[in-house]
């Protein structure tokens, strides 16, 4: 019975069960196949996103806007609101991954339109909250000119100080 | 055979503890996906995607970009040039994180082979390192690390170090693995690599012989590795392997502190428990081995280690020849693996039936945390609980991870499949709309321009004219229609009085000349006000022709626009489709081959487990009908002493009834029974 016991204790420390019925070139051999396919679907990605881009997006009509967040991982952003041409057009509640995500320095692309030339004017609200539990809210105006060429506006929000900044590029 | 066995256990237990920590620190390098400043809105979309593990948008996204790049005429001039090297890095990182090894591979020896300075190069040969490490290739790893020339940046050197000391471990050169943790040990660049250094360089002195040495760096690091949750269970991870190394050296008393170390919560305190008991044990103090074998007996149940407690814990009591308990413990144990055995059994026919790739297709197998352990409460699907230990293995992982992939991919292209349906639909409501006016518009388009053409030719004649005017002073050029309709009038007069000179006279001829002085002179008054008028008229008609202009380019334009919006799209559209749909078939069959991996995983898994209990149920029945046996045979001893007791009382009670044989009290007392015998047997 000892040895039985002593036995079974061997199994359970070594848990590093392992296909033994796979062998490792068959594995290796899949995962390089899989790799080969990953590898085709990101190329055909990227050219289905410029046809979509190019086919519901034209760059003489395109206007797209971006979200980021101004250095400080003291806030956390809630909600954004985005109206343009008086109407609301986006409006984002962010999870938990996406705060930290712009907390890191990633920009969100939170609206594409499409837009004639001229202005139209862009209206922002934010809804956060700082790491102590208080509450910000902010709305800001822009002008948004559209010219011939695909227009991007990045709408940088600077969490304590209630401002929001926008820049074209 | 005994210690046999527990140098395997020991062995064992040394190997699956240091698999764990050789394979961590293998996720994205951050340093590739941060930037100071952001000088390019769709790199930042890339970090946007590439932080919340959206490894393919996030490489598409920055493939795109690298591509456009690379196709500028002027690239220093595009912002994106400023994140050009950092991207490429990026993408290589990106690529490993969604397991495309090959590929971030070969981006790393790009820039090895490339004509980059040599920090660059040092830190992709150290990137390639960890590729092949990550793919268990120690030789190649080493190969790479030896590409580095002299020092690499700064905010890598730790962890290059680290990679280096764990490569020489994975090829058995400790002793130069030890030299590198001890240096990594001092250094303060190292804080991230707190703990992991300490715990690889105990190992590595254990493999190197020098058990002491390896015992006392361990146990500093098991006794506060740190307060966050990872070092905490490293912490426990350390003391579990002190314990079972000292077990294996027999220091049994020392190996119990070790044990006891272990947090009662944490993942490793199952092991604990029973690692603790078996300490005692070996010890022969059956009934301290029996605390920790009872409370780990009380635990969930599908554990391995629970499992064996149901049978360490009347194998104790055995030990104590407290037999009824023991077999009734046994019967507890036997009751319970009958039971996991039919568990087992449903949940292997559960496998084969597709329950578990089934499960693990649900969009919640990515998104909520131990889904997979979640997963056994859906109807038919297997008991989970068993595959734990399966799926903290690399390759069960591995596999989880690219059949999840797979399944995301043709999800994906199926998505995109629809979406081109939905492309051709707006292409060919588009088309309908605009061919039919198309022509008409052409015709009306041709008009306007020829008559724009006319206009910019006259415009042209007026301020050569003009310009003229400037050299050659001619008032009457800029005569009004009245003034010029007069000097016609007088130019008439005069060819009437030249033709007829009897009309002529004197008064008329002065007339005539008066007339003409009199408009001659306002001509010539006028002459620098109505040029400058003449030129702001001008002015006022160009701006009416680029108003013109710029409404002739906007209906190019749109023009353009309303061609491209239907024109040109069929082949693409055709490739793209065939292209998803070549991909999909590969797929399948990927997804196919892989979730079969998987089943089998799984099921040797629960074959094995199952396999395990029946053996235990042979076993148990066995004790049971031992443990039976003895505890008949004590019945019986303890039924014949008191039989005999009985005996002897009666006997005494008939000596005292009898008056000539009284014997005076105190000198003959009667048989006690075994001391403590009725309280142990209590409970049966």
């Amino acid at each position: 019975m000892y040895r039985v016991l002593m036995a079974t204790a061997l199994l359970v420390l070594a848990a590093t069960a392992s296909g033994q019925n796979v062998s490792r070139e068959e594995i290796r051999g899949l995962d390089e196949q899989i790799q080969d396919v990953k590898q085709d679907v990101i190329s055909l990605t990227s050219e289905l996103n410029r046809l979509e881009e190019k086919l519901l997006f034209p760059s003489n009509t395109q206007a797209a806007f971006f979200i980021s967040l101004a250095a400080s991982d003291e806030f956390s952003l809630e909600s954004v609101e985005l109206k343009l041409n008086n109407q609301v057009v986006a409006h984002h509640l962010y999870t938990f991954r996406e705060i930290e995500a712009l907390q890191k320095g990633g920009v969100q692309r939170i609206y594409t339109a499409n837009v004639q030339t001229g202005a139209h004017p862009l209206e922002v609200s934010y809804f956060g909250k700082s790491k102590s539990g208080k509450e910000y809210r902010g709305t800001a105006s822009y002008s948004v000119d559209k010219a011939v060429g695909p227009k991007f506006v990045e709408i940088k929000i600077a969490a304590n100080q209630s401002a929001i900044d926008f820049q074209d590029w | 055979m005994r210690f046999r066995l527990r140098n395997g256990i020991a062995g064992a237990a040394l190997a699956a503890l240091c698999a764990v920590p050789a394979a961590a620190k293998t996720s994205v390098d951050p340093t590739a996906l941060h930037t100071e400043e952001l000088r390019d809105l769709f790199f930042g979309e890339a970090l946007f995607n590439a932080h919340q593990d959206k490894y393919l948008d996030a490489i598409a996204g920055l493939d795109t970009e690298l591509k456009q790049f690379r196709l500028l005429d002027d690239p220093e001039l595009d912002p994106f040039s400023l994140h050009f090297g950092q991207a490429e890095f990026a993408v290589g990182d990106l690529e490993l994180s969604y397991r495309m090894h090959r590929e971030a591979g070969r981006a790393m020896e790009a820039v090895i082979n490339g004509d980059v300075p040599q920090p660059i190069k040092n830190e992709a040969a150290y990137r390639l390192a960890k590729i092949h490490y990550h793919k268990q290739q120690p030789a190649n790893a080493l190969h790479a690390l030896e590409l580095i020339e002299g020092r690499v940046p700064e905010r890598v050197r730790a962890d290059e170090q680290f990679l280096r000391a764990r490569v020489y471990m994975q090829l058995g050169r400790f002793e130069e693995a030890v030299a590198l943790l001890k240096e990594l040990k001092g250094d303060t660049k190292a804080e991230s690599l707190a703990g992991f250094v300490e715990y690889n360089l105990g190992i590595a002195l254990l493999k190197l012989g020098e058990i002491e040495k390896g015992v006392v760096e361990l146990d500093s690091l098991g006794r506060n590795a740190g307060r966050s949750e990872a070092t905490a269970a490293l912490q426990d991870k350390t003391n579990l392997l002190l314990g079972y190394q000292l077990m294996e050296a027999q220091e049994y008393q020392r190996a119990r502190t070790y044990f006891d170390r272990v947090q009662l919560s944490g993942p490793f305190s199952n092991q604990a428990l029973l690692g603790a008991g078996w300490v005692e044990a070996n010890a022969g103090r059956y009934d301290r081995a029996l605390v920790p074998w009872r409370l780990l007996s009380q635990r969930q149940n599908t554990n391995a280690a629970v499992q064996e407690a149901m049978l360490a814990v009347p194998y104790a009591y055995g030990k104590l020849d407290v037999h009824s308990t023991a077999a009734v413990n046994y019967g507890q144990a036997l009751e319970l693996f009958g039971s996991q055995v039919d568990v087992l059994t449903d949940s292997i026919n559960s496998i084969r039936e597709g329950k578990l790739l089934e499960a693990l297709r649900r969009k919640e197998a990515s998104q909520v945390k131990n889904w997979v352990v979640a997963l056994r409460k859906l109807p038919d699907a297997p008991e989970t609980h068993y595959l734990l230990d399966l799926m903290a293995s690399n390759d069960f992982q591995e596999f989880l991870r690219n059949y999840q992939d797979l399944n995301d991919l043709l999800e994906r292209n199926q998505t995109w499949l629809q979406s081109l349906d939905a492309f051709e639909e707006i292409i060919a409501v588009r088309r309908g709309y605009y061919e039919p006016i198309l022509p008409g518009l052409d015709v009306e388009f041709r008009q306007i321009d020829a008559r724009i053409k006319m206009r910019l030719e006259q415009r042209q004649r007026l301020a050569a004219r003009i310009d003229n005017l400037l050299v050659n002073r001619h008032p009457q050029l800029l005569a009004k229609s009245e003034e010029t309709e007069s000097r016609l009038i007088l130019e008439r007069i005069r060819e009437i009085l030249a033709h007829n000179p009897s009309l002529n006279s004197g008064e008329t001829e002065a007339r005539v000349a008066r007339l003409e002085g009199v408009l001659n002179f306002r001509l010539s008054r006028e002459f620098d006000d109505r040029l400058t008028e003449a030129y702001r008229h001008l002015q006022a008609l160009d701006g009416v022709i680029a108003t013109l202009q710029e409404t002739y380019q906007h209906y190019v334009r749109r023009r353009q626009a309303a061609t491209h919006s239907y024109q040109g799209y069929r082949d693409q559209i055709a490739t793209l489709r065939a292209g998803l749909n070549r991909a999909q078939n590969r797929i399948e069959q990927l997804m196919a081959r892989q979730g079969r991996m998987l089943e089998q995983l799984a099921i040797d898994e629960l074959d094995q487990r199952r396999a395990q209990l029946e053996s235990y149920q042979i076993k148990a029945r066995f004790a049971l009908a031992d443990s039976y046996d003895r505890a008949n045979e004590l019945q019986e001893q303890r039924t014949d002493v008191r039989k005999v007791a009985e005996y002897q009382q009666q006997v005494q009670a008939l000596k005292q009834s009898e008056p000539d044989h009284e014997t005076p009290s105190g000198e003959n007392p009667p048989a006690q029974e075994a001391p403590g015998s009725e309280e142990v047997v209590g409970d049966e």
